[in-house]
């Protein structure tokens, strides 16, 4: 059972409906008692990071996810947003992230490549950097749907799982034990996601 | 580079059924939108685009998108009538990507705001139907084509910018569904005004149009007719490039 974290932020539907697709069991979470009994967590997220943060500690759900993950050593997958909040902050906003990793985000900042657009809105690849459950049967012919304006970057070379390319490299997949994230959408991405989502399900 | 190049089958909806027209006028039945999707999904294309036609003035069918969205495995545009944040939030949830907002952007500009409040600007894309008219002069037109705005092109886009837009569907109705090319000419202009993506739709019947729009400026290309006739006779067949022919494209 995959539990994937609903805290008002849009964009469920299409995660629940590529998980059952991958044929695991998924359900919403919006409450800290609901929260509390998940194994395995999916954080997904879209929009501003103040907003995200704002409405996860609106809801109360910042000290159990912490604890979760944490202490309880529950494997979480931030996607998007969700990974950008996995940090401690971000160039975005003033809110602290739930500081999960040490990561924060900077702006994309494709200058100097002409006409490459803010938001990175499109497909793209990714390299890996070491291997890992998350990325088996992934290749470097895998597509990845992005929507993002910012980026993580890991004060720990070693959390950076992948890097893709958008003018300049950015960390689109990180790994810390039971921490995942990925930049980009798996939900939207065809069978690479469901591939990615699929990986996630049996660790 | 050539990844960055999202090709977008650009479908419009009308009764719940697919339909394509030409110059925003005669439309023909093309089939049913959860089928195109399937296929697509096969096909495993960029993203798709849907406009409910018949929607202005209406709800959006909440029900058939609800249905798209479960079967999409792609991220998926809507617009049609959706006049309310509100609405917008209820695509969202059923799991829209992006919504289009076009003549109610127009009516009530707070509305791009409003939406990209809700989930951030690439979630709002500000879809602009330009008409040419026989001084080769552009102006905005709304609801559906019947609508002129007097309105500079240009201007527009770059207000839907500040109003929030993440990126801008540039149609034009002189092209649509002609399949002789898109407006390159308008493409140029628009893009070059905004540091928002602009989306070139209208006119394109081969690969070689998708490139020109590209070489014009456009971030993203997106047909009509292209994915969903075959042949000289328009017969109906749904279809999308192979990856590599793409990928040589755009190289």
């Amino acid at each position: 059972m995959i539990s994937v974290v609903d805290y008002g932020v849009a964009n469920l539907g299409s995660m629940l409906n590529m998980l059952s697709r991958v044929g695991v069991e998924a359900e919403r979470v919006g409450t800290r008692e609901e929260l509390d009994g998940a194994s395995k967590i999916i954080l997904p997220g879209i929009g501003a990071f103040d907003t995200g943060m704002s409405a996860l500690t609106e809801r109360g759900l910042v000290e159990t996810l912490r604890k979760k993950v944490l202490q309880d050593r529950v494997p979480i997958l931030g996607v998007c947003l969700g990974m950008q909040l996995l940090g401690i902050g971000s160039e975005e906003g003033e809110l602290r992230g739930l500081g999960l990793m040490e990561a924060a985000c900077q702006r994309l900042r494709p200058e100097g490549y002409g006409r490459l657009k803010v938001p990175h809105m499109g497909w793209g690849r990714i390299a890996r950097r070491r291997s890992s459950p998350l990325l088996v049967e992934l290749d470097e012919q895998s597509r990845f749907y992005f929507v993002h304006s910012y980026h993580v970057v890991c004060n720990d070379p070693e959390d950076v799982l992948a890097v893709s390319s958008y003018g300049s490299d950015f960390v689109s997949v990180v790994e810390r034990g039971n921490i995942f994230g990925v930049q980009f959408h798996p939900e939207k991405s065809h069978r690479f996601g469901l591939a990615l989502l699929r990986n996630f399900a049996r660790i | 580079m050539s990844l960055n190049i999202r090709v977008i089958p650009c479908l419009l909806l009308r009764d719940g059924g697919l339909v394509k027209t030409v110059r925003f006028d005669s439309s023909r039945y093309v089939g049913d939108p959860i089928n195109a999707v399937r296929i697509f999904n096969d096909k495993e294309v960029d993203e798709l685009v849907f406009l409910d036609i018949g929607a202005t003035g209406r709800e959006p069918n909440f029900e058939l998108l609800a249905d798209i969205a479960s079967e999409a495995f792609m991220p998926f545009a809507y617009g049609g009538g959706v006049t309310s944040p509100e609405q917008a939030k209820r695509l969202f949830a059923l799991g829209v990507e992006k919504v289009v907002l076009n003549t109610a952007a127009v009516h009530t500009p707070r509305l791009v705001s409003d939406v990209a409040d809700i989930a951030g600007s690439s979630s709002v894309v500000g879809s602009i139907d330009v008409r040419r008219n026989w001084r080769s002069q552009y102006s905005v037109w709304i609801s559906g084509g019947r609508e002129d705005c007097r309105r500079d092109p240009v201007t527009w886009a770059q207000e839907l910018e500040r109003l929030g837009a993440g990126e801008i569907l540039l149609g034009s109705i002189n092209q649509d569904g002609t399949q002789s090319g898109y407006d390159l000419e308008l493409i140029h202009s628009v893009s070059a005004a905004v540091s928002i993506p602009v989306v070139a739709v209208g006119g394109a019947g081969s690969l070689r149009h998708l490139r020109e729009g590209v070489d014009h400026g456009a971030s993203a290309v997106a047909a009509g007719s292209l994915f969903v006739f075959h042949g000289k006779h328009k017969a109906v067949l749904i279809t999308y490039p192979e990856r590599k022919d793409l990928e040589e494209l755009f190289r």
